[in-house]
């Protein structure tokens, strides 16, 4: 990989590994407060489920014809969240881009965890959720198979998919960053370590067949990112709803799908890099470079939003025109207008150097990607369905009950628990990448050092 | 158990070392030196430490592609395969024809077809470098590591019985090595 931007000299490969290994060391009081919030959530969300499945999802407020509400919402935008992980990990490995080094580890670990956030939304969602293996094709009594044709079993073997591809991605690339761990630790975590490096030692045959392996799961992981949002949005597309019915939607939720992930990569890095004082590795200049993906991505969506409107208008079917119109002027404007501002209005101020080197702008932007996509997907599923012109039902009032926000606060809890367990456990900055991108110790350079 | 079998048994899981030279080294270019000599004095059967894949190590060392590309190959196709299988036998097994439609429509199949590609051809690659790993190191057999080898040095461990021990030795650290070791 090309040694990109000159680093100081001081980080050298013995500096990577000794700062990515100190964050491991003990855990500070910092730490085991967030852990304690992040269980104290994850618990107001068991709680909630509870009784969820003691009373029914009539807690929920699901209205008539609102059947698809906040914990859809709440599964697209987990799956989003992921996507950006396994777009800097895999896509940005292919295009060979040098800063993807310092930020993909945690990028990967978000898209894992996040995906094992979404998975659980469409369980909760069916109510029953014993019967959830119904969704496997398994040789059942009565002989049925599931219905392949419908966009909801593709969602399920495409999450399944990406959900064993990103796991198995990430462990494979933690392996020898667990093996420098290990040759630096002592007493319980080195044999630990010792275990789940499964004996990696660096020899060139490992890395001969490593480095291939790795560059085909970042090929197979590549089109995977790619397909799993189109098929999340064919759950949607490929039924008649008006403003869900768009050829629009696959490469539309990609990009919102990485727009947010982005912002929850930055989310999620800024107080990584203060806590655990990364600043040496974690530079501005990965940060500028994430805010750039942002506005790319951010861009596509604020013109997403404008194909939309405009094709509903230009169309002149009086459905689209009618479901659109609702959507911005209707009960749920605030919604809607949340979502436009967060993400039609507020990447462009990333368009200043500026703001993108201001960690503290672009953290505070970071939260606000995160609500507005929260919003699109709200918007798009929830106000779709309350406005459907034309059924005998139509212009229903949908509120979101405490059942609702219980177990979307229970996600976040348990999206965070395991992402801070992960970080003090495992190396959240790659080891071996970083250095990659180090120029190597040569002993021509030390010479001339040492004559200058 | 049988004297015999007892001692076969940790010989299987942990093969007594192998007799060589490790060489220890602090900069790439020593290392990459260092393979040069050693290949030009014969010897092919080393195995060379780094902590990060570099591209002049696998250039000195001119090694064949890894055959995991072809485990990757045979997973993707077979997944491919099963998706098509699995979507279309189940189809009609239970044929429920809507609209006097094609009980099995491939299209929608496609969807499945691609993901099982993914999975499957994931999965053998993730067992590819398993393998292979584990075969090579079947083949090296037990040998010295150091553990800044995952740190900031390059390692050389060439197999050598005590006539050739020496030579290697004096190869090792005249191409910069800055320790030199006996197994």
């Amino acid at each position: 990989m090309a040694e990109t931007r000159p680093s100081p000299t001081r980080v050298t490969y013995d500096y990577v590994t000794r700062t990515i290994a100190r964050t491991l060391g003990e855990p500070t009081r910092g730490y085991f407060i967030l852990l304690g919030a992040a269980v104290a959530l994850l618990s107001v969300g068991i709680i909630t489920l509870l009784y969820l499945i003691r009373y029914g999802l009539g807690l929920a407020g699901y209205s008539h014809p609102v059947y698809w509400a906040v914990f859809i919402t709440c599964f697209v935008f987990w799956v989003g969240i992921a996507h950006s992980g396994t777009l800097i990990s895999a896509i940005l490995f292919l295009f060979r881009s040098g800063w993807r080094t310092a930020v993909y580890r945690t990028a990967e670990a978000m898209t894992v965890f996040a995906v094992m956030t979404a998975g659980l939304f469409p369980l909760i969602h069916i109510g029953r959720q014993w019967y959830f293996y119904w969704l496997i094709p398994y040789p059942n009594e009565r002989g049925l198979w599931p219905n392949f044709k419908s966009p909801l079993i593709w969602d399920e073997f495409a999450i399944g998919t990406y959900f064993t591809v990103s796991t198995v991605f990430l462990i494979m690339g933690l392996i020898p960053d667990i093996a420098a761990v290990r040759d630096l630790a002592t007493g319980w975590r080195k044999k630990l370590y010792a275990i789940t490096s499964l004996g990696w030692r660096g020899t060139n045959e490992e890395w001969r067949h490593y480095t291939r392996g790795y560059l085909y799961l970042a090929a197979l992981a590549t089109p995977l990112v790619l397909s799993v949002h189109s098929v999340v949005s064919w759950d949607f597309a490929m039924s008649i709803v008006p403003g869900w019915h768009a050829t629009l939607f696959a490469p539309y939720f990609v990009a919102g799908a990485i727009y947010s992930g982005v912002g929850m990569v930055i989310t999620l890095l800024v107080p990584i890099r203060r806590l655990f004082k990364l600043e040496e590795i974690i530079t501005v200049h990965h940060f500028e470079n994430l805010a750039k993906l942002c506005l790319l991505t951010g861009s596509i969506v604020s013109f997403s939003y404008m194909t939309e409107n405009f094709v509903a208008w230009f169309s002149g079917n009086p459905a689209e025109r009618a479901a659109f119109w609702y959507r911005a002027f209707g009960p749920y404007w605030w919604a809607s207008w949340t979502m436009n501002i967060c993400n039609g209005l507020l990447p462009w101020l990333l368009w200043s150097k500026k703001v993108r080197t201001n960690i503290t702008a672009l953290f505070v932007i970071s939260i606000f990607v995160n609500i507005g996509m929260w919003f699109e997907r709200y918007v798009i599923i929830v106000v779709s369905l309350a406005g459907e012109p034309y059924s005998t039902w139509t212009n229903a009032v949908y509120n979101p009950t405490w059942a609702d926000w219980g177990i979307m606060a229970g996600s976040f809890g348990w999206f965070f628990m395991w992402f801070l367990l992960f970080v003090k456990n495992f190396p959240a900055v790659s080891i071996s990448e970083v250095k990659e991108v180090l120029p190597p110790p040569r002993r021509a350079t030390a010479q001339a050092g040492a004559h200058r | 158990m049988s004297p015999a079998l007892r001692l076969s048994v940790p010989k299987l899981f942990n093969a007594p070392p192998t007799p060589g030279v490790l060489g220890v080294f602090g900069f790439l270019d020593s290392t990459l030196d260092a393979i040069k000599r050693l290949r030009a004095a014969g010897h092919t059967d080393f195995t060379v430490f780094s902590p990060i894949p570099r591209h002049e190590i696998e250039d000195a060392l001119a090694q064949p592609v890894s055959p995991v590309r072809m485990f990757t190959l045979i997973g993707g196709i077979s997944g491919c395969a099963i998706g098509a299988w699995l979507t279309l036998w189940m189809s009609y097994d239970w044929p429920v024809v809507v609209g006097g439609k094609p009980v099995g429509s491939v299209p929608p199949y496609v969807v499945i077809m691609f993901e099982m590609t993914i999975l499957f051809g994931a999965l053998t690659t993730i067992l590819g470098i398993v393998f292979n790993a584990l075969f090579a190191a079947r083949r090296i057999g037990t040998i010295q590591y150091d553990a800044r080898f995952s740190n900031d040095h390059f390692g050389i461990f060439v197999p050598a019985d005590s006539d050739q021990a020496r030579r290697v030795e004096t190869l090792l650290r005249d191409a910069g090595a800055e320790e030199v070791r006996r197994a």
